[in-house]
């Protein structure tokens, strides 16, 4: 069936990959080896080993670590959810066209300036501190998660906003005027043709984002909640070891990975979308 | 008439076969063209004649059989893909020219890039092209200031500028209106002229009949049949074909 020119290529063609495979494979070892080698080799190594890479240590501070963890997951979720549709509101609001709309468009516009320069870390002490500062009766006593999550939301949606808005502009003017002459109103012009488009189109960034909000939540122990990282420095002064400092590390690098990986993954998939894109 | 002396040949495609997942598309396709011969490709809508330009343009991997440039088999994997896109013109429907270039810069873009041509001769290159198509006074708009049919005919310009062996045409007029069609038409009638050689697919048969000198019906991934411009319409052997082209012609 196949002819024999067809088949030499095939047999070309796999050579050639698993040739790469092999170099690709090799290269990775050896760039290991490399840094494997200059590292033990320092003249610190092994203070380093024994005050970092303390197995008894390890064993010991894990528990408390993981059961901060539990707080940062939660957090990540709750803050998630928050960022995803505060930034959405957000960004609506600054692609209404109409002038009546422009002081609150203005203030969406001030918002998001504001919060994309300010420090995370500030934000987290002015809602940590400020917010129970006011004293206010009807609020009570709000957990510091609570707080540290609320800072997150209105960091991370200053930045999700522009990335949802710059995916609503890139869609095609053409396609929300098709839309419209099919009779569609605004609002489902918006959520029914533009919208996914425009979250196809973002996908990857949006993505990136949190990722990089994943890692955030860590910073909600400045405030006291005892997370994964305030968990790591108390046993870190218990065991006089910074060990506990990397198992921290290395719990949310673990809880990052599945997300970055589906985040390469979509990406890829759009990219291969786009290449072969309606062109012909 | 049908009777013409034929040039080197340019491209010969031999039992090209072309499956997307299991679906074949091309199941076993010949085709040949002379140097500054018109070949034009017909059939109905999913015929596979986009699928094959973009085979012989290498932007899809054949599944089998062989493709030769200039009796070089470019459908081997072992030759420079870049350097054999840069002896093949392609344009499409829509959608060609970089929409944040101007007409010129889309032009000289690749003189400058590709073939490594000062700033001066590209433009002088671009600049006489563009003169012969009555775009000059176009050649600093940008693409979506000037219509569609001067688009397209920039757009072919800018493949013609490279002096390509083969230009591949696939249906640049559909998406335009008859008048602009015209003016399309035109310049491929022009560079017809030029000895340019050119496959084009296309469903306006008026024009294949006029400027093609070989027309080639692709049906069911096969080339149903194919002959001179003349013979071809005036009196098809297949039934499929006349069935085919009765259908075209009564709309
Ligand atoms: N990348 C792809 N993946 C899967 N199937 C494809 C792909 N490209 C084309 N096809 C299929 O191959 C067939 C031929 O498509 P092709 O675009 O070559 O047709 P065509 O003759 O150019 O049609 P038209 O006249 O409408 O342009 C179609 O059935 C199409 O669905
Ligand atoms: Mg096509």
């Amino acid at each position: 069936m196949v002819s024999p020119v067809e088949l030499e290529r095939r047999a070309y063609r796999r050579g050639k990959q698993n040739r790469s495979t092999l170099i690709s494979v090799a290269s990775t070892v050896l760039f290991a080896v490399v840094v494997w080698l200059s590292l033990v080799g320092s003249p610190g190594w092994s203070r380093v080993q024994t005050s970092f890479f303390d197995w008894p240590t390890l064993v010991g501070s894990f528990p408390a670590v993981l059961d901060g963890l539990w707080l940062n997951l939660k957090v990540l979720v709750f803050a998630s959810i928050g960022v995803l549709i505060f930034g959405l509101i957000l960004a609506l609001i600054r692609t209404l066209r109409s002038p009546i709309f422009t002081p609150l468009r203005l203030l969406v516009g001030g918002y998001v300036d504001l919060f994309r320069g300010m420090p995370l870390i500030i934000v987290l002490y002015l809602v940590g501190f400020g917010i129970p500062g006011l004293r206010l009766e009807w609020l009570g006593r709000v957990p510091a998660e609570v707080l540290g999550t609320v800072a997150l939301i209105l960091t991370y949606s200053a930045y999700v906003a522009e990335v949802f808005r710059a995916g609503i502009e890139a869609v095609h003017p053409s396609q929300r005027l098709a839309a419209r002459s099919l009779g569609l109103t605004y609002a489902q012009s918006m959520r029914l043709v533009v919208l996914p488009q425009a979250l196809r189109k973002v996908a990857p960034p949006l993505m990136n984002d949190f990722v990089s909000l994943q890692k955030d939540v860590g910073l909600i122990s400045v405030l006291g909640a005892v997370d994964a990282v305030r968990a790591a420095q108390i046993e870190v002064s218990h065991f006089a070891n910074f060990t506990p400092y990397l198992v921290a590390g290395l719990c949310f690098v673990v809880l990052a990975i599945p997300t970055v990986r589906l985040t390469d993954w979509i990406s890829r998939r759009l990219a291969s979308r786009e290449q072969v894109g309606g062109v012909l | 008439m049908t009777e013409m002396v034929l040039g080197p040949q340019i491209l010969s495609v031999r039992g090209l076969y072309k499956a997307f997942d299991e679906r074949q598309v091309l199941a076993g396709v010949d085709l040949e063209v002379y140097r500054g011969q018109i070949v034009a490709l017909i059939g109905s809508s999913g015929s596979g004649k986009s699928t094959l330009l973009r085979c012989i343009n290498l932007i899809e991997q054949v599944s089998d059989g062989q493709i030769f440039l200039n009796d070089e088999d470019i459908s081997d994997p072992r030759v420079n893909q870049d350097q054999v896109r840069r002896q093949v013109g392609l344009v499409f429907q829509a959608y060609n020219l970089f929409a944040h270039l101007s007409i010129l810069q889309n032009i000289t873009l690749a003189l400058l890039k590709v073939q490594k041509l000062s700033k001066d001769q590209a433009n002088e290159t671009a600049m006489a092209l563009l003169e012969r198509i009555g775009l000059a006074d176009k050649a600093h708009s940008y693409p979506d200031k000037i219509s569609g049919g001067q688009q397209q005919r920039a757009a072919i310009i800018r493949a013609v500028a490279l002096n390509p062996a083969l230009l591949l045409l696939d249906e640049v007029t559909s998406a335009l209106d008859p008048e602009l069609v015209g003016e399309v038409l035109e310049l491929i009638r022009e560079l017809k002229a030029q000895g340019t050689s050119i496959v084009m697919a296309t469903h306006e048969l008026s024009f294949a009949r006029d400027v093609a000198d070989w027309v080639v019906f692709l049906d069911g991934g096969v080339v149903v049949e194919e002959g001179p411009a003349a013979e071809f319409f005036g009196n098809p052997q297949q039934p499929r074909t006349r069935e085919f082209l009765t259908r075209l012609n009564s709309i």
